[in-house]
């Protein structure tokens, strides 16, 4: 059911999932295949919504792109380079991320510009110099200033004293401080208040359209997904189970997708594709 | 007014050891007691070099800080690579170091009588400094040489903590403050977490270290035991200055440190002067810091009961 879409053509991989598989507490009663021989290829620019039901995998896929889970199987490619084997701290020059929760992005102790500070230095050495200096400051004023929040006058704040929303505007501009190889968000406007959540959203959609970064976005909206998924991927009990593409991904719409939810839920596990294992997924 | 001045200098010394507790506590989050036996280390790695003579006091106190970070960073190994408890991995090498500290100096106790050191140097500076054997302070009169002795450990003191608040300004140090509050969000900045633990831990030890080698030259021996209880000293001195200071910036926090290990002292010679034990004075310290722990929540349980007292016949209006 994968079809190419014209636009990603021609267009070299940036992202290149081959027979990717984990288990959880292997070889106990609480075993948990949580990825289950995943082969995905994600061209440069392309932004692509995960979809999937509760313990699918699909914030474990993420996980093991950015390395904080090791694979059992498989092997991971970021812009044509084999990072199968390399740490997450070394994966952060090619990925920014994005996590759920905002209190895991930020520092909190720390001022807004300590925070940027680190965020300017991803995938950089980090050596004896200063790490704010008023260079970097006025550029941060300029770049905080078009979210429009007013936070450019308080970059000495703590950053864990600000609101939810607020944290997470300011994680989306620190892990895009340098252009990503890829953008991994994780449900990232789900633990704020709808307000919030759209704002965050927008400011996404300008960062990630506007730059033509290649973007992973895990989400449970299916509004979302349609509203911004140039491909949607469905996963349910660690595999790949719908991979909506160019004119597929066109004709869908948020009934069709929770159609296929419904489906997902009635298929037996010995029923999903490709191989025919059973397997419980975890998030 | 000799005696101030001798518990002032002794509180300067281990106002370096204060900060290094203060760095694996208050960034990692761990009571390293990996600093008991990284003072003895310093203080016994400089005495031996100071007593042979194959080293004047600036070059064995900058050993004495080499060897703590050496401490330091073997237990940050054990940490980190051997996945050991952070706690576990500092007994073990406080433990180790206790042998080799005895080893390094041949014998539990290494006095430093006809050596040139710190203190010698400062006996011989202060005359010249002050034009004369003893110096008036206002109605008290005092050795020059203790009081040069004073300066200088107060000029390294404060060397040592601008050097400390630059370092945390730096690029590495600032992702060093954010790996214990939020390894999470550091690691996805592609900063190695487990290396910047091994480097903080080399430098809390490295200042602990400092400290023992100062102190060893100040009171004129160094000795197997004189480490025991300083984690337990440091973390009262951290204490006491953020009681003093609150929740104050950085460079303000390194200060109130060096200040609460200066008062503590003072505290110290002080109970000593009206009769307290010396045998009471590691007793004494784990007490203070064990109320320093548990009255804050005992305050806070307290203004919560309270608030809900007050709350009820207000016509329950409360939570």
């Amino acid at each position: 059911m994968s079809h190419p879409s014209e636009a990603a053509q021609g267009r070299p991989a940036m992202v290149r999932l081959g027979a990717v598989a984990r288990t959880f507490h292997p070889g106990t009663p609480d075993a948990v295949r949580a990825l289950d021989g995943i082969d995905v290829e994600i061209p440069e620019g392309e932004w692509v919504v995960v979809l999937g039901t509760n313990g699918s995998g699909k914030s474990t896929l993420l996980n093991v792109i950015a390395g904080t889970f090791g694979l059992d199987g498989g092997t991971i490619a970021l812009g044509g380079q084999d990072v199968t084997h390399w740490p997450e701290h070394r994966r952060a020059g090619i990925i920014g991320r994005i996590f759920q929760n905002p209190f895991s992005g930020t520092a909190p102790a720390m001022s807004i510009a300590e925070n940027f500070a680190l965020a300017s230095r991803r995938g950089r050495t980090r050596g004896f110099r200063p790490a704010v200096t008023s260079a970097f400051r006025a550029e941060l004023r300029a770049r905080v200033s078009t979210l429009g929040m007013g936070l450019e006058d308080r970059l000495d704040t703590a950053i864990g004293t600000l609101s939810g929303g607020q944290r997470q505007a300011l994680t989306l501009l620190m892990a895009t401080w340098h252009d990503p190889g890829v953008l991994l968000l994780d449900e990232h406007t789900a633990a704020l208040d709808p307000r919030s959540a759209a704002q965050v959203q927008a400011l996404t959609a300008d960062i990630v359209q506007g730059r033509r970064l290649t973007a992973l976005m895990v989400t449970h909206s299916m509004p979302q997904a349609i509203a911004y998924g140039e491909r949607i991927i469905m996963m349910h009990r660690g595999r790949v189970l719908h991979d909506f593409r160019g004119e597929a991904r066109r004709r869908l719409g948020v009934g069709d997708l929770l159609a296929c939810f419904e489906d997902a839920r009635r298929t037996p596990a010995d029923d999903v594709p490709p191989s025919p294992r059973s397997a419980v997924g975890t998030d | 007014m000799t005696l101030l001045i001798g518990a002032l200098t002794i509180g300067l010394i281990l106002a370096l050891a204060a900060l290094g507790v203060r760095t694996s506590f208050r960034i990692f989050g761990i009571a390293d007691i990996t600093v008991d036996g990284s003072l003895t280390l310093g203080a016994s790695v400089a005495a031996v070099l100071l007593v042979g003579g194959s080293a004047g006091p600036l070059v064995a106190t900058l050993a004495g800080f080499g060897a703590g970070m050496v401490a330091g960073m073997v237990t940050g190994f054990l940490q980190t690579r051997c996945r050991i408890d952070a706690l576990l991995s500092g007994i073990l090498v406080m433990t180790a170091l206790y042998s080799v500290n005895l080893h390094i100096m041949g014998r539990s106790n290494v006095p430093l009588l006809h050596a040139r050191t710190l203190a010698t140097v400062a006996d011989a500076a202060g005359p010249d400094w002050f034009g004369g054997g003893e110096v008036a302070l206002g109605r008290w009169i005092v050795p020059a040489g203790d009081l040069a002795l004073l300066l200088m450990v107060a000029a390294i003191v404060v060397a040592v903590a601008l050097g400390l608040g630059w370092f945390f300004h730096t690029e590495i140090g600032t992702a060093m403050r954010a790996s214990g509050e939020s390894p999470q969000m550091i690691r996805a900045l592609g900063a190695d977490v487990e290396r910047l633990r091994v480097i903080g831990l080399a430098i809390a030890n490295g200042l602990v270290g400092l400290a023992g080698a100062l102190w060893a030259q100040v009171q004129g021996f160094a000795d197997a035991q004189m480490g025991i209880g300083m984690v337990v000293w440091g973390l009262a001195s951290v204490i006491l200055g953020e009681a003093l200071s609150g929740t104050t910036p950085l460079g303000v926090a390194l200060t109130a440190t060096v200040l609460g290990s200066i008062l503590f002292r003072l505290l110290i010679a002080l109970a000593l002067g009206f009769g307290l034990n010396p045998n009471d004075l590691k007793l004494v310290t784990a007490l203070f810091v064990f109320a320093a722990l548990v009255l804050p929540q005992l305050i806070a349980r307290w203004r919560r009961a309270q608030a809900t007292r007050r709350a009820v016949p207000g016509g329950g209006t409360g939570p």
